[in-house]
């Protein structure tokens, strides 16, 4: 098993960007039909990233390209942990550090805008972090383990024993992949209230990076999502497709909220749906001892 | 092709115009013109654009501003003048406050016609002014390279 998995995270290392570009490139050509219109065509996102590379690399101070960096190397690790199959405390702190070093590369340019937007992101992610470390536990009520690799042979329906934990991966993914409603610290969409938020002041390169290590993120949350479905073929392959378009939809029939809704919501939704579909787990395992 | 034609990102501003030029360049961008389908992403940051939309004759108070927004865009840039104001001032190129026209201030490299300029005029000027970026990106490479090309002789004189 523990062969398979490093060949699965070396094949994410390498494919993740590709996989992550259309990952957008589909998702901006899905939301321009839905809006009625033609849209980009859907390599778009490799256009703008090559743009973006190509840019002379001009930071605003001499600590902002080693934050932005560190963000990318953490955020691609925090996948590459996921599907080697390691440590869930390790992936969680991985996953933080990433997000935290995007926030201190915010802070450091001094735009008033994009300290908005990191204050922002950090509540965002007290919003999905709870909800991340109930997802990985849930996994492993289900497959007893860890391991990517473990909990995708499991061969039970997962998404029928975790539908709560389910919902509140849902909405960590609308988050994380910055979605209306919840895109408060940043937004792909034009213009918002915060010019760019937390990307402001970020040009060239190391916009670049980060668009990169979006696209890293949006892979493994996607992995994330599979395990759901994995124990049939066809529900591997539709009941991720399905839950990447339904998260289109709500991208495009949503407002944006304010953020004190983002948090309550999540927690909510994190106590209610994630715990609740928790406590059957802990209650059986008392009655069969 | 170059990347950079196939994803001018664009930043908009209002250098005192009457309006009328600005709710053009903000239907262009609606669903109904679909400026995406050219890879135009608006930004409101001019770090991260390529192409700047600008409106109005440009008014002594503005100046600061037009030049800021002008000096923060990387190189290669491509300013778009939008409107008859843009360009000359328009209706208002009598007042006393006014510069009467974006090339006063900063070098134009596309003007769009119009009282209000029409959304179908306007994309017309960013596809233009996208092949214009091309353009110096080109020969912002051929001049690197010549710079190149110029130092090596010199560095071999130098051994
Ligand atoms: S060109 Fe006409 S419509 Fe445009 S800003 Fe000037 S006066 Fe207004």
């Amino acid at each position: 098993m523990k062969g398979y998995e490093l060949y699965l995270a070396i094949a994410y290392l390498v494919l993740g960007p590709f996989v992550g570009g259309l990952i957008d490139g589909v998702s901006r050509k899905v939301t321009a039909r839905l809006q009625g219109r033609v849209g980009p065509p859907i390599i778009q996102p490799f256009y703008d990233l090559r743009k973006l590379f190509s840019r002379k690399l001009d930071p605003v101070n001499s600590l902002q390209m080693p934050l932005v960096v560190s963000h990318f190397i953490f955020a691609v690790a925090t996948g590459f942990l996921i599907f080697e199959g390691s440590d869930i405390l390790l992936i969680i702190f991985v996953l933080t550090l990433a997000a935290i070093f995007l926030v201190l590369a915010a802070y450091s340019t001094g735009s008033p805008f994009s300290a908005i937007g990191a204050d922002r992101e950090l509540i965002m992610m007290t919003a999905y972090e709870p909800m991340v470390i109930l997802t990985l536990v849930g996994f492993f009520k289900v497959a007893g383990s860890f391991h990517f690799g473990d909990i995708a042979a499991v061969g039970k329906p997962t998404i029928l024993l975790l539908p709560g934990i389910f919902l509140g991966l849902v909405f960590v993914l609308i988050m994380k992949l910055r979605k209306s409603p919840f895109d408060i610290s940043t937004s792909h969409h034009a213009h918002q209230e915060l010019v760019k938020g937390l990307t402001a002041d970020l040009g060239g390169p190391a916009l670049g990076l980060v668009e990169l290590a979006d696209w890293y993120e949006s892979v493994y949350l996607y992995g994330l999502v599979f395990l759901f479905f994995s124990w049939n073929p066809i529900a591997a392959v539709l009941g991720p497709l399905a839950t990447y378009f339904i998260i289109i939809l709500i991208d495009n029939v949503t407002a944006r909220v304010k953020w004190e809704l983002a948090l309550t919501s999540a927690w909510i939704v994190a106590i209610v749906a994630g715990v609740g579909n928790l406590i059957p787990f802990y209650l059986i395992a008392r009655v069969v001892h | 092709m170059s990347a950079i034609e196939k994803s001018p990102w664009l930043i908009h501003y209002d250098a005192s115009s009457c309006n009328g030029c600005d709710i053009e360049v903000l239907a262009c961008l609606t669903p109904m013109y679909d400026a995406e389908r050219f890879g135009c992403i608006v930004t409101g940051d001019p770090k991260q654009a390529d192409i700047f939309l600008i409106t109005g004759s440009v008014n002594n108070l503005n100046i600061p501003v037009v030049k800021n927004i002008y000096e923060q865009m990387p190189e290669p840039k491509a300013v778009v003048a939008i409107g008859a104001c843009a360009y000359s001032g328009g209706v208002f190129a009598e007042c006393y406050n006014v510069q009467g026209g974006v090339a006063k201030v900063i070098p134009v490299d596309v003007y769009v016609p119009g009282c209000a300029a029409k959304p179908e005029s306007i994309l017309d000027g960013v596809v233009r002014a996208a092949q214009i970026l091309a353009e110096k990106k080109k020969a912002m490479r051929k001049a690197r390279r010549a710079a190149r090309h110029a130092e090596s002789p010199a560095q071999e004189a130098a051994k």
